[in-house]
């Protein structure tokens, strides 16, 4: 329930909702959007990434004095968790053709791909199968399906909202294979929304010049995940699915070929040595880093593992600068704050309105823009609503959405928003939300090309951990289309690649290359990495713990 | 050698520190007493107490069912379940995070079974042992009619399955409670994948544009857009018309 102090606002947006319901009836924008001039000036003044200290030069490495966003840097400037002359690296523990690390959606299609194509593969992920960000997306998957889109357009609306940085071969792959996701999926068993006659259900979604998010009510990541996750569990002989196993660092073998990686148990503590003649990294994101202090949207094991044992190898990275921002997380209650609103919801019609019920932004710019579109209202023009514990934020008028589809619609299209805010007494079908930016998505990574080769031979990388496929924002709807079409094609491409791959002696020394460099460049530095779970232990609990890196029987 | 890392939650987003002193209360994590904050959420209440979790926690945010809890409450007779990141704690909780849930998965061909009951009676024939006792929907935390989908399942409706298991997050809370010995979530997405297969109905227009795909109906018009200068990419971006 919302606090009292918070009636007069929620006042205004109510009175004013007449209005704009019948603005937003007439098909016209509900709010003028912005030129590229004001789009520039809106993010060079209030976008998180445009701080002064937000970012800085990486001191070693392949991207050695390129700006990367100052927490990367500091992660990337770390130590390995093992000391490379410790496994005996000609008696591996496993072997097997494809070493696939991350069990997300993109790990999952490219297991499901290889298997097809007849290779063997080991899925290593972190937490359970399916623990990732693939799970959690609400809103939806592009694709350029409907009569009026077509995949160019879709090319033009990613191209434009990646500020024109994307790489464009990876643009169109991404673009020309929608269509035919929808349909392998639909073929797995995928429930896609539609319309009394079959056709899809589509919306609009940030930066979408036609309608062309595919949904599956809310829960469209979840329902897709799961399709998944059960295909590869019916494959056991092919797919050896090791979970609470993150691979800790990439092994290389005598010529600079990847062969595969340290897998590290989790609950035993135990290592072991993979011997892989492909390896694709799909480990997702880094939210979980909370740059600059920000909430995050994304699951627990979201710590950017993927980009450090690449970078490690010697993998180059692309667009580290940047970082997404979702303009819509939850301001309040305080139990969910950064939990993901979907953006959907505004594709349905919800607006963001200020504490007097006024819209002050076109709803549906691409999220950069949005979001510090949202930052400008509450802290410069200081029209944000102020919650109990001090955050601010803006509406976000959902009751809008009732009027403009009927009753019942919010429940039934958006049953998991629905659910998350009923819970603390808050109806979003006659109230409002209360939503301030949090920590989204990482726009850059590992450079791959269209085939998710990188510049190591035999290592592949698909899905979030990837850079160049949005540029330096992405849009909605395109990452999950994003780890369907680049998973699928890393299982195709490294597949036929293991056919003939003939690899040498395996080796770890890039390891202690870049321990020396470490030395060299004078860092010294206590983080290990990858960091593979964040802790959030109170500091004084933490001080208590005093064995917590004591290397007896009790840690 | 494994070393605790930190990712600090220091926060410079607009926030301002009301120093009044946190209500907290008791809560007995597996038997054990800790004090934490009123408002906590289950999740945040084990790791104030100071646990790192590794079983226990997914998405953190009510999509992928790591996190189920079974908690009792002072003076009351009766188990509850939730979902540890998004129920909250009360004072007086005895709570207890199930690390996993022992679960059958038989693998099967999606593409030699039949989308009606047969498909449930070769995969789950043990659904058919359903007593109807109705304790597989009080465990979910989801508030699902979980027993009566098991029931439809029975009759072949996979519609209706696919429909009233729409939101299930595997959580397993329905597969421990059962007296019957059903894995529920399971059935739910053997349903869900029958439904998206086989029953609903195909999109023609989809069909067609993967056809003009193919036939590279596009390939012309891409050629011309991947030629084009990032100035000119700009020009038709902001010139192209909304649907
Ligand atoms: C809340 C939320 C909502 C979203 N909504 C949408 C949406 O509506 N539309 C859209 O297009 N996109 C959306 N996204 C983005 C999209 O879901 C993700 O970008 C995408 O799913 C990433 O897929 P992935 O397979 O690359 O990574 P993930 O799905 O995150 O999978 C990565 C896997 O790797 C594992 N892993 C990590 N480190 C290691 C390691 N060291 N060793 C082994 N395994 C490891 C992780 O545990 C995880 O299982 C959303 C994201 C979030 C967080
Ligand atoms: S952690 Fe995923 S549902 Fe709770």
């Amino acid at each position: 329930m919302y606090p009292e102090y918070m009636r007069p606002s929620l006042k205004k947006v109510a009175q004013t909702r007449k209005q704009r319901f019948e603005l937003a009836k007439t098909d016209k924008p509900v709010f003028p959007p912005m030129s590229a001039e004001e789009r520039e000036e809106v993010l060079s003044k209030f976008h998180p990434d445009y701080k002064p200290d937000s970012k800085r030069k990486i001191k070693i490495g392949v991207n050695k004095g390129n700006i990367f966003t100052t927490e990367v840097a500091e992660m990337l400037e770390s130590r390995s968790r093992i000391k490379p002359d410790i496994f005996d690296l000609s008696k591996p523990d496993l072997e097997t053709d494809i070493l696939i690390i991350g069990g997300g959606g993109a790990g999952c299609a490219a297991a499901l791909i290889a298997a097809e194509k007849g290779s063997k593969s080991i899925i290593s992920t972190k937490l359970r199968l399916g623990d990732a960000n693939s799970m959690m997306s609400q809103g939806g998957m592009q694709a350029a399906v409907s009569a009026l889109d077509s995949p160019t357009l879709h090319f033009l609306d990613a191209m434009g909202g990646g500020h024109f940085d994307n790489k464009p071969e990876l643009v169109r792959a991404l673009t020309e294979n929608g269509p035919d996701v929808v349909k392998w999926l639909e073929e797995l068993g995928m429930v896609w929304d539609k319309n009394e006659d079959g056709s899809l259900v589509v919306r609009h979604g940030g930066g979408t010049s036609r309608k062309r998010m595919h949904s599956s009510r809310d829960y469209t990541g979840a329902i897709i995940m799961r399709t998944l996750m059960d295909e590869v569990r019916n494959h056991p002989e092919k797919i050896d699915v090791q979970e609470f196993m993150p691979t800790i660092e990439l092994i290389l073998d005598k010529s600079g070929k990847c062969a595969g990686g340290i897998l590290y148990n989790l609950e035993t503590e135990e290592y072991f040595v993979v011997k892989a003649k492909a390896t694709i990294i799909t480990t997702g994101g880094y939210g979980r880093l909370h740059i600059r202090g920000f909430d995050t949207t994304n699951h627990y094991g979201a710590t950017g593992d993927g980009l450090v044992i690449a970078y490690r190898a010697g993998a180059k990275l692309l667009y580290m600068d940047s970082v997404q921002y979702h303009p819509t997380g939850a301001a309040f209650p305080e139990q969910i704050g950064g939990f993901l609103i979907t953006e959907a919801i505004r594709g349905a019609g919800g607006q963001p309105l200020n504490k007097f019920g006024e819209l002050f932004v076109f709803p549906r710019e691409p999220r950069d823009v949005e979001s510090s579109a949202f930052i400008r209202e509450c802290e410069e023009r200081g029209n944000g609503i102020e919650t109990p514990s001090g955050r601010l934020g803006v509406w976000l008028d959902s009751p809008l959405i009732e009027m403009l589809h009927g009753e019942g619609y919010l429940d039934k299209q958006f049953p998991a928003m629905h659910r998350q805010f009923i819970r603390y007494g808050i109806d979003i079908a006659t109230e409002p939300m209360l939503v301030f930016p949090s920590l989204h998505y990482q726009n850059g990574g590992i450079e791959i090309n269209a085939k998710c080769e990188t510049n190591i031979p035999g290592l592949y990388v698909a899905g979030e951990a990837t850079g160049g496929v949005h540029g330096r924002n992405r849009l909605m709807g395109n990452s999950v289309l994003d780890y369907n079409v680049y998973g699928r094609l890393s299982g195709k491409y490294a597949t036929n690649y293991a056919k003939s791959v003939k690899l040498g002696a395996l080796s770890l020394q890039h390891i202690q290359t870049y321990e020396d460099e470490l030395k060299k460049a004078n860092i010294k530095t206590k983080l290990i990495t990858p960091i593979l779970l964040p802790s959030y232990t109170p500091e004084d609990v933490r001080k208590r713990q005093l064995t917590a890196q004591y290397e007896g029987t009790l840690r | 050698m494994p070393t605790k890392q930190t990712a600090k939650k220091k926060s410079e987003k607009p926030k301002k520190n009301k120093s009044a002193p946190k209500e907290m209360i008791t809560v007995l994590i597996m038997g054990k007493a800790y004090k934490v904050p009123a408002d906590a959420t289950i999740m945040g209440a084990i790791e104030y107490a100071g646990y790192q979790i590794k079983r226990g926690a997914g998405c953190r945010e009510g999509f992928c069912g790591a996190c189920a809890t079974a908690y009792r409450l002072p003076h009351d007779y009766k188990i509850y379940t939730g979902l540890a990141c998004t129920t909250l704690v009360q004072d007086g909780m005895w709570l207890a995070q199930l690390p996993a849930i022992p679960a059958e998965k038989p693998t099967y061909d999606i593409n030699k079974l039949e989308p009606d009951v047969t498909a449930f009676q070769k995969i789950y024939p043990e659904i058919f042992r359903c007593v109807a006792c109705n304790t597989c929907s009080k465990a979910c935390p989801q508030d699902l009619e979980v027993m009566d989908y098991i029931q439809a399942a029975m009759r072949g409706n996979i519609e209706m399955v696919m429909d009233l298991s729409f939101d299930c997050l595997s959580c397993g809370m329905c597969a421990i409670r059962c007296p019957a010995e059903i894995t529920q979530f399971n059935v739910g997405i053997l349903a869900k994948r029958l439904y998206g297969k086989y029953l609903s109905k195909e999109s023609k227009q989809l069909k067609k544009r993967i056809k003009e795909v193919i036939e590279r109906k596009f390939d012309r018009e891409f050629k011309q857009l991947m030629k084009m200068t990032k100035d000119e990419l700009k020009k038709k971006y902001y010139e192209r018309d909304m649907e």
